[in-house]
């Protein structure tokens, strides 16, 4: 069984979905066409952060968990690149491995620690976690400090080449596919199941047998190393790694876009990077004070998308 | 036989003793009914027995044994099922899939497996079961949102019988029922009473006299009498604090 | 490792508790009480620090400045609470989060359209800018005064909340909000005095800290950070753990910064000590906070449910 429920290809949610896919599949060539490479580098942070929203969803969305700190896996997967590349270390899939392993154990040791607090306190720790990785990475000065630091070539993924934008692009691509297909079959599988019931009703779980911390670390795990994964792909792209990527606001960027595009459905966060991105461009190309309109739409966003752009495409 | 038992068990919040050196026993088989006044501390108690709250002293034991610092979960899987007072069930989920949920708990751990919940027979078989048992077959796949009171209170026994218990306790099952609904769920406990041995904490005094085997009054978390049924409501002291002269003359 | 610089970095940790203290406070009590989670805090905190520097700038009285920033954050504060945080009282943790988020962008922004994005300095206050003697050393005598006007704030707070009606009914909404609204007493007015007690404390911190950090667009939002790491620790809904926490806080960070790094040096080989002595002391109040979690959760002064 390939899919995990019945898909009705006719439906207003399918097709979007797929032109969404389909038009993401295509910039490039579209791109490439109109002599336009700009929008390749536009599109990938476009993935790049989807693939970061989607990652976030699974805690968020489906597991109900606020987390305002998954920054940090994306600085944790920028640096992993950063480092290991100063150290003369270009094995894109040692990069990887060292990003997922690293993500992995300190979204073990992190989720452990914030799963203790409830709600507001949760939402706290997290934003606390990614903020002292920030500081953590201003204060290493042999990797740029405050400035960061430059990334001399991108990741050897060898057999595969990410030295073009579009092959990077593609590579980000192929990732979030894997991603959302990932997340497809986890939220239909038992273990979805346990985690939506989890934030519809976490005191019934326990009393029905679920010891729901366990699959909540899980959870919060998995969506870390996903981060991870785009943290390492940012730094490819932008061949820099810096603090800033894990910066609190950046946290706060990713929350957006999963409120925006919908919380608790597959392809939403996709839509919520997609079109938070090209606003952001958008405006930013009109005035440098952007974020004075970007801070009120924020708080639109917040009142009004009770189920996203793409939850109003669900009805 | 016990199956259940506590130990001067208590609990104070504050100035207030929510449950005072209670000493409690349920036998096997049978349906022991709790009642007491508003505020005797009768919920408190099922969160104690439940973990939800951890008593100030005292113990308790479930099938000999000692469960009073056991977690929530563990205690569920050992047998110990409860249905709330103030409905608590999932309601976005469908009838079915809250019930198969409640089963999924006991069918091992729920990772690695890749199938789609819904499409599990080991869990939707007895969800459906449970839900043809309580009367609710023909709701199966309706959003649990959408379903009435009553349903409500029937989808919440649903649940707690698919997971196989030894040991049913009802927080006040027939709260905010009508008199059509409640009959109805006491001709449904009275069916469950022969296969599940049960603690029955409930307000309606009809039900209680026609499905509890013994009765312990509650009073400020304290026992004032605990016995056999007919004894109960026989009980002088009984009736003065609690029952009224309604139900003596029979 | 003098007894003098042990002495100042202490004074100096308390005087940032005592900040901390001030912005803590306000920040527990409406999250405790009105179960909002306010980041905007932080852009209260930095209104206070412009809007003193603009009024110290212009008048060069220290007074005017103060009630500048406190008024002033007062009112921005209830302008703000009323016509868009009224909206997300009913709203789920996420929701306030993600709206107070978009303020604080939007503030860091208006401040940089108003008064530049370059940093802006305000001199401590006439007879403030000398240095007092305290047990042998010297110390700034502005960075004295605010330690004892934060302690004197803070012991009015407690009089406030301990002794008069309001503050029993801000004692009575921490440890059971749905009763007194229950009680008939007027919620809505109730939550604005609140939030305008923590939108006051916030700029008064703010206008404090002005003359002592850089008052640039975003200060806020380190701080925040910190400010929560204070709440966490202390207890959620509690005064005196912001009280405590705050303190613990800011003596742990300044002492932990100096010290850490002089004594990383002692045990470890110089280069590793002067790489990882300043990340570590970074990290220090953070691995605090960690340690208070994993063994008790609810905080070290939890409010009395």
């Amino acid at each position: 069984m390939v899919f995990p429920e019945q898909v009705d290809w006719r439906s207003a949610r399918a097709i979007t979905a797929t032109i969404v896919l389909a038009v993401l599949a295509l910039v490039p060539v579209v791109a490439i066409a109109l002599d336009q490479a700009f929008y390749i580098t536009l599109a990938a942070r476009i993935v790049i952060f989807a693939l970061g929203a989607c990652a976030l969803n699974l805690v968020l969305g489906y597991g109900g968990l606020v987390s305002f700190g998954h920054a940090l896996y994306v600085g944790l997967g920028a640096y992993a690149v950063g480092i290991m590349a100063f150290h003369g270390m270009t094995n894109g899939w040692l990069h990887l491995a060292v990003t997922l392993a690293l993500c992995g154990v300190i979204g073990w040791i992190t989720g452990l620690i914030c799963l203790r607090c409830q709600g507001i306190g949760f939402i706290m720790i997290t934003l606390a976690f990614a903020q002292m990785f920030y500081f953590l990475g201003v204060s290493l000065k042999q990797y740029g400090g405050d400035d960061g630091m430059q990334v001399a070539s991108r990741s050897d993924f060898a057999p595969l080449s990410i030295e073009g934008n579009a092959a990077l692009y593609y590579f980000a691509l192929a990732l979030l596919f894997a991603t959302l297909y990932l997340s497809w079959r986890l939220v239909h599988a038992r273990f979805g199941r346990v985690l939506r019931a989890a934030k519809s009703n976490a005191r019934r779980m326990r009393v029905l047998g679920f010891p729901i911390l366990r699959y909540q670390v899980t959870a919060y795990v998995v969506s870390g190393c996903l981060c991870g994964i785009a943290g390492l792909l940012l730094a490819n792209l932008t061949r820099f790694a810096s603090p800033a990527y894990a910066y609190w606001t950046v946290s706060g960027d990713l929350v957006v876009m999963v409120m925006l595009g919908g919380i608790a459905t597959v392809v939403g966060p996709v839509i919520g990077a997609a079109v938070y991105v090209i606003l952001e461009t958008v405006v930013a190309g009109y005035t440098e004070h952007w974020m004075i309109i970007t801070g009120p739409v924020i708080v639109l966003i917040a009142l009004l998308a009770r189920r996203g752009l793409y939850g109003f495409v669900l009805r | 036989m016990s199956l259940l038992r506590t130990r001067r068990l208590s609990k104070r919040f504050g100035g207030l003793v929510a449950t005072d050196a209670l000493d409690l026993e349920v036998r096997r088989g049978e349906c022991h009914a709790i009642i007491g006044p508003n505020g005797a501390g009768k919920t408190t108690l099922v969160n104690q027995l439940v973990g939800e709250i951890a008593p100030d002293s005292g113990t308790i034991e479930f099938n000999g044994r000692d469960i009073t610092r056991l977690a929530t979960f563990r205690r569920a899987l050992l047998g110990l099922s409860r249905s709330y007072q103030i409905t608590s069930i999932f309601p976005e989920f469908s009838a079915l899939e809250n019930v198969a949920l409640a089963a999924q708990a006991h069918d091992g751990h729920s990772f690695g497996s890749w199938r789609p919940a819904i499409a599990e027979e080991r869990l939707s078989a007895p969800a459906r079961a449970a839900l043809d048992e309580v009367g609710l077959g023909a709701r199966a796949q309706a959003r649990a949102s959408a379903l009435a009171h009553g349903e409500r209170r029937q989808l919440e026994i649903a649940m707690a019988l698919v997971s196989q218990p030894k040991l049913l306790l009802l927080d006040e099952p027939m709260a905010g029922m009508g008199r059509r609904e409640s009959e109805a769920m006491v001709k449904l406990l009275a069916k469950l009473k022969s296969t599940y041995a049960m603690l029955l904490v409930e307000h309606d005094m009809d039900a209680v006299f026609a499905l509890a085997d013994r009765i312990t009054v509650l009073v400020y978390g304290r026992p004032i009498a605990s016995g056999a049924a007919h004894e109960i409501r026989a009980n002088a002291e009984v009736r003065r604090a609690y029952l009224g002269e309604r139900y003596v003359a029979h | 490792m003098t007894w003098e610089l042990l002495l100042v970095q202490s004074l100096n940790g308390l005087q940032y508790g005592v900040l901390l203290f001030l912005l803590a406070a306000g920040l527990t009590l409406v999250l405790g009480i009105m179960n909002f989670v306010n980041l905007a805090h932080a852009s209260l905190y930095m209104m206070g620090a412009y809007l003193g520097a603009a009024a110290f700038a212009k008048t060069g009285s220290f007074l005017v400045a103060g009630a500048a920033a406190v008024l002033g954050t007062l009112a921005i504060g209830l302008i703000v609470e009323r016509t868009t945080l009224l909206a997300f009282y009913a709203r789920d943790h996420l929701d306030q989060v993600l709206a107070t988020f978009g303020l604080i962008l939007f503030f860091n922004e208006l401040v940089r359209v108003i008064w530049g994005a370059q940093s802006v300095y305000m001199r401590p206050p006439q007879g403030f800018t000398g240095t007092v003697d305290l047990l042998g050393a010297t110390y700034p005598s502005y960075r004295f005064l605010v330690i004892v006007a934060g302690l004197a704030v803070a012991l009015a707070l407690y009089v406030l909340i301990h002794h008069t009606r309001v503050g029993m009914l801000i004692r009575a909404g921490a440890s059971n909000p749905r009763m007194v609204s229950v009680l008939g007493v007027n919620i809505r007015l109730l939550n604005s005095l609140l939030f305008g007690l923590s939108a006051a404390l916030a700029g008064l911190s703010g206008l404090m800290a002005a003359p002592i950090l850089a008052v640039q667009p975003g200060m806020g939002d380190n701080v925040l950070i910190v400010v929560l790491v204070v709440i966490v620790i202390g207890g959620i809904g509690s005064i005196r753990g912001a009280f405590f926490g705050a303190l613990i806080v800011g003596v742990v960070d300044t002492v932990g910064r100096t010290y850490l790094p002089l004594i990383l040096r002692q045990v470890a080989e110089r280069s590793v000590a002067d790489a990882a002595g300043p990340a570590l002391a970074s990290m220090l109040i953070f691995i605090f906070m960690a340690a208070v979690l994993a063994l008790r959760p609810q905080g070290l002064f939890p409010a009395r449910r």
